[in-house]
């Protein structure tokens, strides 16, 4: 029997936030936000002339937290002065929590744990869904809407729908969180507004919380409002790791055992096999055999979808002892600096290096156009990030297919796209 | 209070699903201010819309139109060059709520695949009402909420903040 106070984990963070006792799907509330971030694209620029116009302050700067990740490092005087008013903005309005060239905000704020299970906040970028890898509810919003929280404090939302996706069993080697978004892509469509997907099952227990950010980030791609997996003790462990003197009071954020799901899908994870999207939309994905002999120029491992430590050792797993092949250029901006600082440590750096992979600076780079590595008309990329829109990695004639970190590393070694299974079962079988 | 909800009346330009963020403000020009970068939204898919099209014109897309990043200039670049509301099967969340931030109206209408390009359109964003004067016929959308059609008639959020901070919307 449905008790009529049975909430999901996302009604619960929203009627907490709203100052409710129970919010219901569809209701419009006016949420207090716990914690805002921005970047340097849609942030300051955006956000300073409105707040001078309106000659309003912040609403509580400490719990503001900003990252320069989109123009990093300034390839010209125009986003040279975008960084430094970025910078100014934080000083100005005495934000602490400003990373300066740290990495991509998404990862940023996992790695410095200032996100918190129950938390709602709102990010300036899409891919703010990423938050959910910790039970928080954060959804995206866009500059002038940012402004509004800044001096409010508040932001109006409508309540999404939970939908329940549960993957069981386990991935094989070589098959990511990347793969599973990619297929969800294709077998949900990217039109899904409105509605929360809360990632469940135990082969979503077993992933890293690097992985975890991986299915609440692509959440963006299916359309939908965020994404979000309750706390367990991974969860905890990650947080203390990253500073935070977390109780385990924390894992009290779970939803409700007869919360209402509006819909519950069901997954096979052994049965998953590498997803490939073809240009130009993360909906066109297949298994990878459906794509395989497709000539590249170039492999992309990058962007807060797919450059994190995780990411990285996952294309060393493939790239070990093995080269490039002729023609290709291999490119890699790992997500922040500490997975550089991390990489470098474990030899994974070493790796990638010696497969003749061309390393750039951390940052969004070439997944939004922005950074360096864009593409020309008539190139053929595969790329680790969340999206293949026509012209968004560079020339709108450039074809990219989108592939997790193992088969983005696989097609650099062939010159073609293929599986990265192979090379895998061959390691295991030497 | 009720605002205003004048009927809008202009040219149909058709567009087909999911018109992303890319499409209507691509990267490659999102650093140039916005009489320029909006010179190129939607060239990719149509070259002759930022120069042809004329003020109060309509834009009407299919499902998910305005997917992908949160970049604001999707919304502006539309605003800037004239375009008087839009009207989508299903709109991508943030799109949606930029587009009304900024004081462009966007309206849900299921059957918004139903409209040809060209045709002369007259929308009433309160009713939720699509009137297609070339075929005759008559479409209903989602009523756009009265508070969402209170920042459209103060011209976006953040006029909308001043009223409320200090009493008239800024000039």
């Amino acid at each position: 029997m449905i008790t009529p106070t049975a909430m999901t984990l996302s009604e619960k963070i929203i009627a907490r936030a709203a100052g409710r006792e129970r919010v219901r799907p569809g209701e419009i509330v006016t949420c207090k936000v716990d914690l805002a971030m921005m970047h340097d694209s849609g942030g300051p620029r955006r956000v300073q002339p409105q707040l001078e116009r309106l000659g309003a302050k912040i609403w509580d700067p400490s719990k503001v937290v900003m990252a320069s990740d989109h123009f990093v490092p300034p390839p010209d005087v125009d986003s040279a002065e975008i960084l430094a008013l970025t910078r100014r903005f934080a000083r100005d309005h005495a934000i602490d929590s400003f990373y300066d060239m740290q990495g991509i905000c998404h990862v940023v704020l996992q790695e410095h744990a200032h996100l918190l299970p129950g938390m709602f906040a709102v990010g300036g970028d899409s891919h703010s869904p990423s938050g959910g890898a910790v039970g928080a509810f954060m959804v995206g919003i866009g500059a002038t809407e940012m402004t509004g929280v800044l001096v409010t404090g508040e932001i109006w939302v409508r309540v999404p729908e939970s939908w329940l996706i549960e993957w069981r069993g386990e991935l094989a080697a070589g098959v990511a969180a990347k793969d599973i978004m990619l297929f969800l892509c294709a077998e949900l469509g990217m039109s899904n507004d409105y509605k929360v997907m809360q990632y469940t099952g135990n082969a979503v227990a077993a992933l890293s919380m690097n992985e975890r950010l991986v299915l609440c980030n692509m959440s963006a791609e299916l359309g939908a409002k965020t994404g979000i997996i309750a706390p367990d003790a991974s969860t905890l462990e990650a947080l203390r790791k990253g500073g935070q003197a977390v109780g385990n009071d924390a894992l009290s954020w779970q939803s409700d055992p007869d919360a209402r799901y509006e819909r519950h899908f069901e997954f096979d994870a052994g049965a998953l096999a590498p997803q490939v999207a073809a240009p130009h939309s993360p909906a066109n994905s297949a298994a990878v055999d459906q794509h395989a002999g497709v000539r590249i120029d170039q492999a992309y491992i990058g962007a807060c979808t797919g450059a994190k430590l995780s990411d990285l050792r996952m294309a060393a797993q493939v790239l070990r002892g093995r080269k490039v092949a002729r023609g290709v250029r291999l490119l890699i901006a790992p997500a922040s600096t500490r997975t550089t600082r991390e990489a470098a440590a474990d030899g994974t750096l070493e790796i990638l290096t010696s497969a003749g992979a061309i390393m750039l600076p951390s940052g969004c780079g070439a997944c939004a156009g922005y950074g360096a590595g864009v593409l020309a008309s008539g190139d053929v990329c595969i790329a680790s990030t969340a999206r293949n829109f026509k012209g968004r990695m560079g020339s709108p004639d450039a074809l990219v297919y989108l592939g997790s970190p193992y088969t983005v590393a696989a097609s650099a070694i062939r010159g073609t796209i293929g599986d990265p299974r192979e090379f895998l079962q061959t390691r295991a079988a030497a | 209070m009720n605002a205003a909800t004048p009927t809008l009346s202009g040219r149909a330009w058709v567009f087909g699903d999911r018109i992303d963020t890319d499409l209507l403000s691509p990267g490659y020009a999102i650093r140039k201010p916005i009489e320029e970068l909006a010179k190129h939204c939607l060239e990719a898919v149509r070259p002759e819309f930022a120069r042809d099209i004329v003020r109060g014109d309509i834009v009407v897309g299919g499902e998910g139109f305005g997917i992908g990043s949160s970049r604001e200039q999707a919304a502006q670049a539309l605003r800037y060059l004239g375009v008087s509301v839009v009207l989508a099967k299903s709109a991508a969340r943030i799109f949606y709520r930029n587009a009304f931030n900024l004081g462009l109206p966007v309206m849900i209408m299921p059957d918004a695949g139903q409209i040809a390009d060209g045709a002369r359109l007259e929308v009433d964003l309160g009713a939720g009402l699509v009137r297609d004067a070339t075929s005759g016929r008559e479409f209903r959308g989602e009523p756009v909420p009265d508070f969402l059609l209170e920042f459209v008639a103060d011209g976006g959020l953040i006029p909308n903040l001043h009223k409320r901070l200090h009493g008239k919307p800024a000039a």
